[in-house]
C-alpha cells in the first residue's frame, strides 16, 4: 500500500505548490472569490468538469452500475443532459447580471435583505449536504486503501488540505486544482476503458454480450435470501443491460422520472458550478465553459459504462467490498480501484485511488469557496453590515475566516455522519438546488411580474418540501430486517414513497413563487426588470 | 476605453450606477433591435429547451413503464433501452452545436446594440 501513500503525497505537493503560487496573486476581493476573471473559456470548462465529476460520479456511478447495471447508467445520462439546462438558460445571463455569488443575481431586482439571507442559507444548505457527502467519501476510501490512517483522521486530512488551498489560494488556487484532478481523471477513466475492452478484444459485441450474462434479482418486496422472496415467491431474475434492477416495483417508475426532474434541474441551481461563470471574462468564455464542460463531461460519463460493466463482468459485484473478519462486506465505492487492481495491480489500483482522493479534495475546496463567499459577500456584507464601508483586505479576511468555520462544521459532520449513505446526500444536494433555487433563477430572469414575496416564498417553500420529503421518503424511512445491519435513519414505514423528492418539490417552489407574486400586492420594480433584462441580453454593464 | 460602471466602494450590492453619459435602460428595452434580439433568442430557446426536456424525459417513462419494448435487442445484445440512453449524448452535443452556431448572431446582435445606444458601455 506504500504506493498509494507516495502517489497521495505526490499530489498534495503538486496542489500545495499551486496554492502557493495563486497566494500571491490573491488580495482583493475580485481575486479571492472570482480568480480576477482571468480564467479563459477553456480552462473553466475544465475546471466546471472538475467540479461536477465528484466522488459520487467516479466511484458512485461506478459502483451503482457494477451492482445494478443499467438502471446505473441512468445518473450518467441526467448529469449530461443537465448542462444543456444550464447552457441555454442560465450561465450567460448569470455571467452577465452577477458578480460573486447566485445571491447577486437573485438580488439584482429584489434588493431586501430577506432575499440575500434565504439564498446565502440555501447555498449553505446544498453544499454543506454535497461536502458531507464527498468527505464521508473520502474517509472511507483513505482508511480502506491506507488502513494505517483511520476514518477520522483521513476527514481531518481532506478538511485542512482543502482549507489550505481555499484560504490561502482562494478561487485561483481551487481553479487550478480543480483542472489538474480533472486530467488526471479523464486520463484514469480513458486508460481504466481502454484496458477493459482490450479484455473483450475490442469488441462492444463480445463485452456487451459478456455484460449479458451477469444477471441480478430483485422481489417485490424485501430481499431475495438463498434465491427465495421473504414472502415465498421466485425473485425476478434480470441481465445487467435490462433495465430494473434499481428502479421496479410500484413505485419504480416514478421514481426514475423523480430523479431525472432533480438531476437535469438541480445543476442549474447549485451553487458551486454557478459561482465558477464568474470566473471568466465574459458571458462568451462563459457560454464556451459549458460547452467544453460538456463535451469532457459526456465523454466522461459514456466511459462509466465501461467502469461500470466492466467492474461487473471481470470482478463480479459478489466480489467487490472489503474483507472483514473473514467475511467481505459489500462497498459500491470500490468498484473502479478493484477494476484497477484487477486490470493493472497494485500500482494502478493505487494511481486510480490516489484520483479518487484528488477528485474529493478539489470538490470539496470548490464547495468551500462557494459557501465563503455566500456567507461573507451575501450575508456579512450585504445584510448584517448592510450600507456601511468597509475595506477590500476586511472582506477577504472575512471570507477567509468564513472557509475556516464551514470547513470545520463540515469536518466534525462529516465525522458524525459517517454512516449515511454518500448517494443519498448528494441526491439531497441536487434535490434541494433544484427546488429552491432554480425557480428563483428561472423566474427573476425571465418573469417581468415576480416579486420578493414570490422570490422568498419560492425559495422556503422549495427548501423545506425537498428537505421534509427525503426525511418521509425511503432513503431515511424504512424498517430493516433484524438480522440486517440498520440502514434507514428511522425504522418505520416511508410516508412518501418516491426515493427522490424533486417530481413534487420542484412544482410545490415553482407554484409557491408564481402565487407569492400574484397574490401579494407588492409590485416589482419596472426600472429594475428592464435594466436586468437589458443587461442579461447584452452583457451591457456587466463587472 | 473607460471603465463604464466602476465598482462600487466595497461590494454592498448597490445597482451599478450609469456609465458616464448614462443609460437609459428602458430606452434599449424598447428599441426595435432589442426586441429582435428578444424575440430571435425566444424563437431558439423555448423550442430547444422543450425539446430536449421531452426527448429526456422519454427515456426514464420508456424505460420505466415500457421495459418489454426497451430490452428487445437491436445489435447483437445491445439493446433498445442502451441506445436511447446514448442517443441522449449525441441529442446534448447536437442541440449544444447548434446553439453555438445560433449564437453567434446574437452576439452579433447584442454588438449592434451596444454599439447604438451606449456607446463606449459595453465591457
Amino acid at each position: 500500500m506504500s504506493t498509494a501513500l507516495v502517489m497521495f503525497v505526490a499530489f498534495i505537493l503538486l496542489t500545495l505548490g499551486i496554492t502557493y503560487w495563486a497566494s500571491r496573486r490573491t488580495r482583493t476581493t475580485a481575486e479571492f472569490y472570482s480568480a480576477g476573471r482571468s480564467i479563459t473559456g477553456f480552462q473553466n470548462g475544465w475546471a466546471v468538469a472538475g467540479d461536477y465529476m465528484s466522488a459520487a460520479s467516479f466511484l458512485g456511478i461506478a459502483g451503482l452500475i457494477a451492482f445494478y447495471g443499467y438502471d446505473g447508467f441512468m445518473y450518467s445520462v441526467g448529469w449530461l443532459v443537465a448542462y444543456l439546462t444550464v447552457l441555454l438558460l442560465v450561465a450567460e445571463p448569470l455571467r452577465n447580471t452577477g458578480k460573486f455569488t447566485m445571491a447577486d443575481v437573485l438580488a439584482f431586482r429584489f434588493r431586501q435583505p430577506s432575499v440575500r439571507t434565504v439564498a446565502a442559507i440555501s447555498t449553505l444548505t446544498v453544499s454543506l449536504f454535497y461536502m458531507i457527502a464527498q468527505m464521508v467519501g473520502a474517509g472511507s476510501i483513505v482508511s480502506l486503501l491506507i488502513p494505517q490512517i483511520g476514518f477520522r483522521t483521513a476527514i481531518v486530512m481532506v478538511g485542512v488540505l482543502m482549507l489550505v488551498y481555499v484560504i490561502f489560494g482562494g478561487m485561483l488556487a481551487t481553479t487550478w486544482v480543480q483542472i489538474v484532478k480533472a486530467v488526471l481523471l479523464m486520463s484514469g477513466t480513458i486508460l481504466l476503458s481502454i484496458l477493459v475492452l482490450s479484455r473483450f478484444g475490442f469488441s462492444l459485441a463480445q463485452f456487451f454480450a459478456a455484460v449479458a450474462k451477469v444477471t441480478g434479482q430483485y422481489c417485490a418486496a424485501g430481499t431475495p435470501a438463498a434465491g427465495v422472496c421473504p414472502d415465498g415467491s421466485a425473485p425476478v431474475v434480470r441481465d445487467f443491460t435490462q433495465p430494473g434492477l434499481y428502479y421496479h416495483g410500484r413505485w419504480g417508475p416514478l421514481s426514475l422520472i423523480s430523479l431525472g426532474v432533480a438531476l437535469i434541474f438541480g445543476t442549474a441551481g447549485l451553487p458551486h458550478i454557478l459561482v465558477r461563470f464568474y470566473t471568466v471574462k465574459n458571458a462568451i468564455a462563459a457560454r464556451s465553459s459549458v460547452v467544453w464542460a460538456m463535451i469532457l463531461i459526456g465523454s466522461f460519463y459514456v466511459m462509466t459504462t465501461f467502469l461500470g460493466f466492466g467492474a461487473a463482468t471481470l470482478v463480479g459485484k459478489q466480489n467487490i467490498g472489503v474483507m472483514k473478519d473473514g467475511v467481505l462486506v459489500p462497498n459500491q465505492n470500490l468498484a473502479a480501484p478493484l477494476l484497477a487492481q484487477q486490470l493493472g495491480g497494485e500500482l494502478f489500483m493505487s494511481f486510480v485511488a490516489a484520483i479518487a482522493f484528488a477528485t474529493i479534495l478539489a470538490v470539496v475546496a470548490g464547495l468551500t469557496i462557494a459557501s465563503s463567499s455566500a456567507f461573507a459577500h451575501d450575508i456579512w456584507f450585504n445584510v448584517v453590515k448592510r450600507g456601511e464601508k468597509h475595506d477590500e483586505r476586511e472582506q477577504v479576511l472575512v471570507a477567509r475566516i468564513a472557509a475556516a468555520v464551514i470547513g470545520a462544521l463540515s469536518i466534525v459532520l462529516a465525522i458524525s455522519l459517517r454512516s449515511l449513505n454518500v448517494a443519498f446526500l448528494v441526491g439531497l444536494a441536487f434535490a434541494v438546488a433544484a427546488s429552491a433555487n432554480v425557480p428563483a433563477i428561472v423566474l427573476t430572469l425571465y418573469w417581468r411580474r415576480f416579486n420578493t414575496n414570490g422570490m422568498v416564498a419560492g425559495m422556503v417553500v422549495g427548501l423545506l418540501s425537498s428537505l421534509v420529503l427525503i426525511v418521509l421518503s425511503p432513503a431515511v424511512m424504512g424498517i430493516d430486517a433484524p438480522t440486517a445491519a440498520t440502514r434507514h435513519l428511522i425504522q418505520a414505514t416511508p410516508i412518501f414513497p418516491l426515493d427522490n423528492p424533486a417530481i413534487v418539490s420542484v412544482p410545490l417552489g415553482f407554484l409557491a413563487a408564481v402565487l407569492g407574486s400574484l397574490l401579494t400586492r407588492a409590485r416589482p420594480d419596472a426600472e429594475l426588470y428592464s435594466e436586468l433584462n437589458v443587461r442579461a441580453n447584452t452583457g451591457l454593464g456587466a463587472v | 476605453m473607460p471603465e463604464p460602471t466602476p465598482p462600487p466602494p466595497g461590494d454592498a450590492y448597490v445597482p451599478a450606477p450609469p456609465p458616464a453619459g448614462g443609460v437609459d435602460w428602458r430606452r434599449i428595452e424598447a428599441a426595435p433591435e432589442f426586441r429582435a434580439l428578444v424575440a430571435a433568442k425566444r424563437r431558439f430557446m423555448i423550442p430547444a429547451t422543450v425539446f430536449f426536456i421531452a426527448y429526456y424525459f422519454a427515456l426514464p417513462v420508456l424505460v420505466g413503464y415500457f421495459p418489454g419494448v426497451m430490452e428487445r435487442d437491436v445489435v447483437g445484445e445491445i439493446n433498445l433501452a442502451y441506445l436511447f440512453a446514448l442517443s441522449q449524448f449525441v441529442m446534448a452535443w447536437g442541440l449544444m452545436a447548434l446553439y453555438i452556431r445560433r449564437a453567434r448572431a446574437f452576439d452579433a446582435m447584442e454588438h449592434a446594440i451596444v454599439a447604438r445606444y451606449a456607446p463606449g458601455g459595453a465591457s
